[in-house]
């Protein structure tokens, strides 16, 4: 295949950046995304040039590090499909590909297609965990957890924290994260002790870092490599509510 | 801050009052529209005319109808700065998009703003005139045995009443005389104009996709989204506030331009 890529390049967090177009020759359909992009870096190195920062790690779709804005669409023109895992047979030979770093004021651009997604992690550590005192495991007879909870929160729990969700939504909104989080604690028992203080700590946490608010219009949703439902953000919308009204925080 | 205030200014809470004001504005909607569907009597207005006075004296529906303006100007004004924060969390717009999002969703603080529009062309139009404009008057004459309407009469020009509505029985207890502001009349002279009977069409148009994308996102964010229920509140948003009162909205024009051809 031949391509022509139209890549975001930036120095800098600082600098200002712009698309620059790459021509690539013999990549093969079999290739993955990621790989057609190593491909292009090599080219780039043999003609003393600066290879285009990316984020990749397991590249098997599990561990949410890449973050390419590939044609107008987070992860590329697949449903349920990080980076990764695209492969170049979902591209025609001779196709102009623009591939972007995600964009939002709360996910700053590092270098070309890096961007910083450590408000993820703030968002994180203001309570998307359990305080539990390490010890024996307890037996798995003694916390009953009904089949449709454990399947819910195991739905929730897929999130990869790739930030497609972010990426895709107009108003750069992390609400689809943030109750993906929320939810996989809430709908289980371990997650009852801190869940009121937990869902009203994430949300603030989410609206100090600069994300939008949810409009509901469902991109989020359809761009999500782990296809995360909107429902979570239903029910994160109850249980933030729920805990403003009901918690002894004043 | 307060838990109060903290909770309202947070992204949710904001959202919590687009979705509860927007709610309230929708029940509204269905009211208006049964109200006005009067306008189709043909009875020169008498119905219509009445009703208003109802709806205009009636301290219950005063009372709602300060808590719908106040509303209206909320669900407004929340919503312009929800869109000015939204717009602001991504300052550098992609090169390329492509939308999995429907247009109605994405535009709703337009749409919202092109409604704002609408609505002080519309209470200027009538609400107004109504209020602080100069209607004539207009004079019924009914028959109590077969309750209909026997004579009518536009007052003179510069004709009062202490009153927004007076109404007579004849000496012999036969008939009644029924004088009334003509907002009816109103409608009729406004509709006339085909540029407005077109800006209403395009109102309607606006109500259709906002509602289509609201209704059912209020619901979402008060956080019912649930396999019950959701088919209800699709099938009333697309059904009821998409399609049916739109298009009943939009006829109630389109009838008196028609009308008058």
């Amino acid at each position: 295949m031949s391509l022509t890529l139209k890549v975001w390049r930036q120095k800098n967090k600082d600098s200002e950046g712009s698309l620059e177009t790459y021509a690539l020759e013999g990549i093969s359909p079999d290739m993955s995304f990621l790989e057609m992009f190593d491909v292009l870096n090599e080219q780039l190195i043999h003609e003393n040039k600066e290879p285009i920062a990316f984020d990749h790690d397991c590249r098997e779709g599990i561990c949410g590090s890449c973050s390419m804005h590939i044609n107008g669409r987070p992860h590329g023109p697949l449903t349920g499909v990080a980076t990764c895992q695209l492969h170049m047979r979902s591209f025609s030979d001779g196709d102009t590909i623009v591939v972007e770093p995600w964009r939002a004021v709360a996910f700053p651009v590092m270098k070309d297609l890096v961007v910083d997604r450590s408000s993820f992690d703030r968002i994180i550590s203001a309570g998307g965990f359990v305080s539990v005192n390490t010890g024996n495991a307890r037996d798995a007879n003694s916390l009953p957890v009904p089949k449709e909870n454990a399947d819910e929160a195991f739905m929730a729990a897929a999130c990869i924290g790739c930030g497609a969700c972010v990426a895709a939504c107009k108003n750069a909104s992390a609400m689809l994260f943030t109750s993906a989080k929320i939810s996989q604690l809430a709908l289980l028992p371990q997650g009852q002790a801190e869940r009121k203080l937990r869902a009203e700590k994430m949300v603030a946490q989410m609206d100090s870092e600069g994300f939008g608010a949810c409009t509901n219009t469902g991109a989020c949703s359809a761009e999500c490599p782990k296809e995360i439902s909107m429902e979570n953000i239903a029910r994160m919308n109850r249980e933030y509510l729920g805990a403003k009204l009901t918690s002894s925080r004043v | 801050m307060s838990w109060l205030t903290q909770t309202l200014s947070s992204s949710i809470g904001k959202k919590l009052i687009m979705a509860l004001t927007g709610l309230f504005l929708c029940t509204f909607l269905i009211v208006h529209m049964i109200g006005n569907l009067q306008l189709f009597k043909s009875d020169e207005g008498l119905a219509f005319n009445t009703y208003t006075v109802f709806m205009t004296t009636n301290p219950f529906i005063k009372t709602i109808s300060y808590g719908l303006y106040a509303f209206i100007l909320i669900h407004a004004f929340d919503g312009l700065y929800l869109a000015y924060i939204n717009q602001k969390a991504r300052a550098k717009k992609y090169a390329k998009v492509n939308n999995q999002s429907t247009w109605a969703s994405r535009n709703m603080g337009i749409l919202g703003t092109v409604l704002l529009v609408y609505l002080v062309v519309h209470m200027g139009d009538f609400w107004y005139e109504y209020k602080f404009g100069h209607l004539p008057f207009k004079e019924y004459t009914i028959d109590l045995s077969e309750g209909t309407i026997i004579d009518t009469r536009q007052m003179p020009d510069g004709f009062m009443l202490n009153s927004k509505i007076e109404e007579r029985l004849s000496d012999d207890n036969k008939s009644k005389t029924v004088i009334v502001k003509d907002l009816y009349q109103e409608a009729e002279s406004s509709f006339a104009n085909p540029l407005l009977v077109l800006f209403y069409i395009l109102g309607m148009a606006a109500v259709s996709f906002h509602l289509v994308h609201g209704f059912r996102s209020a619901w979402q964010t008060l956080g019912a989204n649930h396999p019950k229920y959701n088919p209800l509140f699709n099938f009333l948003g697309v059904w009821l506030f998409a399609i049916i009162i739109p298009i009943a909205f939009a006829a109630m024009p389109v009838y008196f331009f028609l009308k008058q051809l």
